[in-house]
């Protein structure tokens, strides 16, 4: 699983760092989103694809679904 | 837990987000039955928080705000039906005709159908008056606004006040016009209303509030202006009617279901055996505030959308989120969560107001209600997690099956 997000989008709600804390993170000074692991171990990709339908903002892409 | 029921065909009547939600969360769980989804637009599922920013400002061409690229819809293994509106529902059937005249049965069908905007009862007809709901409906604001001057929004909500510091962006000659104290006053309270005002007018908008709006004026079949409870007109070439929303459920009227300003549903979101509804059109007994409540937001769609996916496969989950939204408006980027009643009592807990960056808490009886950041994002998401709770995020304990 290749993970991508897109910062333009992020309105900083911070949903995906309720789903997958492991993989996303939220910058201190504005809350966009920060991608800790682009490329997570299998044991995650289930709430990495949870987080990704979740986004208020369709900001994370998922690549090579496995 | 009840056993599982045999659910072998889901329609999903609404293909926006919380539609597609449904359908994702579905697939998500492990759902490997049929799958439907009906919508009444043509165009493949959008984003509509978007469309008041980023269409309207121009900074995006209306294909962006997709919420799927199409190899993503196509591995949804979901038929799509589009640009068919549903007019009718059979609930113990689970039968659904569409305009065109098809019936679509399933074993469980959800009732994802929105909401469309409120209007003037004048202003059918009158050319420069505009909603904003579809993406339609920005390309042909963003149209207008480009060879206008004027533009009054009427309705200082969100979707007003969103609309015109983008408008203002453009360098739009800008009103807002609406019957609160200050934009948002009703759902943010005194102080961040007054500061959001603050940041309209030291931007140039016009704030023409606490009064109401009768209707418009006309020449030759195009606004000319709006008028107020006070006498006085307020000039515009474009208007911007954003009064609120009405569920969409008049197709639903002869189908038995409750309706009382949405699908009446328990606490698990059902409105009927085997019906369920999600998003802006469903009303549900929210457990934990002991009270009914319909959300119109765009974090509402998913969640609810993951515990409607849940019961139709057999769980028994009641729908108990913390409520949130965000708003951008010129530099601000607001997050709400929770309740913010105007009688609360507010603490800035984080941050420096002055600064305009802050978090805030909103206390009732010395409980924690709700916390506003302001240009805080991270800092409001921590502080409610520590006080609100953990986001009910659909099927986080599943998320290994």
């Amino acid at each position: 699983m290749k993970v991508t997000v897109d910062e333009d989008k992020c309105c900083g709600a911070g949903s995906c760092v309720l789903a997958a804390p492991d993989v996303f993170d939220q910058r201190d000074e504005d809350g966009v989103v920060v991608l800790l692991d682009p490329e997570p171990a299998e044991h995650l990709h289930a709430a990495v694809r949870e987080a990704a339908e979740v986004c208020p903002a369709a900001a994370i892409l998922l690549g090579e679904r496995a | 837990m009840t056993p599982a029921p045999e659910v072998s065909d889901v329609l999903v009547v609404g293909a926006s987000a919380a539609g597609l939600a449904t359908a994702e969360a579905l697939r998500r769980k492990g759902y490997t039955g049929g799958l439907t989804l009906l919508g009444d637009e043509a165009h493949p599922p959008y984003d509509r928080p978007p469309l008041s920013k980023h269409v309207l400002s121009g900074a995006w061409e209306p294909e962006r705000a997709r919420l799927r690229g199409q190899d993503a819809l196509d591995g949804l293994g979901a038929r799509f039906v589009l640009g068919d509106p549903a007019v009718s529902l059979d609930p113990a059937a689970r039968g659904v005709r569409t305009a065109s005249g098809t019936v679509l049965r399933a074993d469980a069908v959800v009732v994802a159908t929105g909401a469309r905007p409120r209007t003037l009862p004048d202003q059918e007809g009158l050319g420069g008056v505009h909603v904003l709901r579809t993406v339609g409906d920005a390309v042909a604001l963003r149209a207008d606004l480009l060879t206008a001057e004027r533009l009054v929004v009427v309705g200082d909500g969100v979707l007003g006040a969103e609309v015109a510091a983008t408008a203002r962006g453009l360098g739009l000659d800008v009103t807002l016009a609406g019957p609160q104290p200050a934009p948002l006053a009703a759902r943010l309270g005194p102080l961040v209303s007054g500061l959001l005002a603050d940041l309209h007018a030291g931007h140039g908008v016009r704030l023409r509030l606490g009064a109401a709006v009768l209707g418009l004026t006309g020449r030759d079949g195009r606004v000319t202006g709006v008028r107020l409870d006070t006498g006085d007109v307020l000039p515009a070439d474009v208007v911007v009617v954003a009064l609120g929303a009405v569920p969409n459920t008049d197709w639903l009227l002869d189908s038995g279901l409750l309706l009382d300003n949405g699908v009446v549903c328990d606490a698990r979101c059902r409105a009927a055996a085997g019906v369920y509804a999600v998003g802006d059109v469903a009303r549900w007994h929210h457990e934990h505030l002991g009270s009914s409540l319909r959300l119109e937001n765009r974090t509402n769609a998913t969640e609810q959308a993951g515990v409607v996916a849940d019961n139709i496969l057999g769980a028994d989950r009641a729908y108990t989120p913390v409520p949130y939204f965000w708003t951008d408006q010129f530099d601000a980027k607001l997050q709400v969560f929770g309740r913010l009643p105007v009688d609360a009592e507010v603490s800035v807990v984080d941050g420096d107001v002055t600064a305009r960056r802050f978090v805030a808490l909103y206390r009732l009886a010395g409980e924690p209600v709700g916390v506003l950041g302001w240009n805080m994002p991270k800092q409001a998401r921590l502080l409610r997690q520590r006080l609100l709770g953990q986001a009910p995020t659909p099927g986080r304990a599943r998320t290994t099956a």
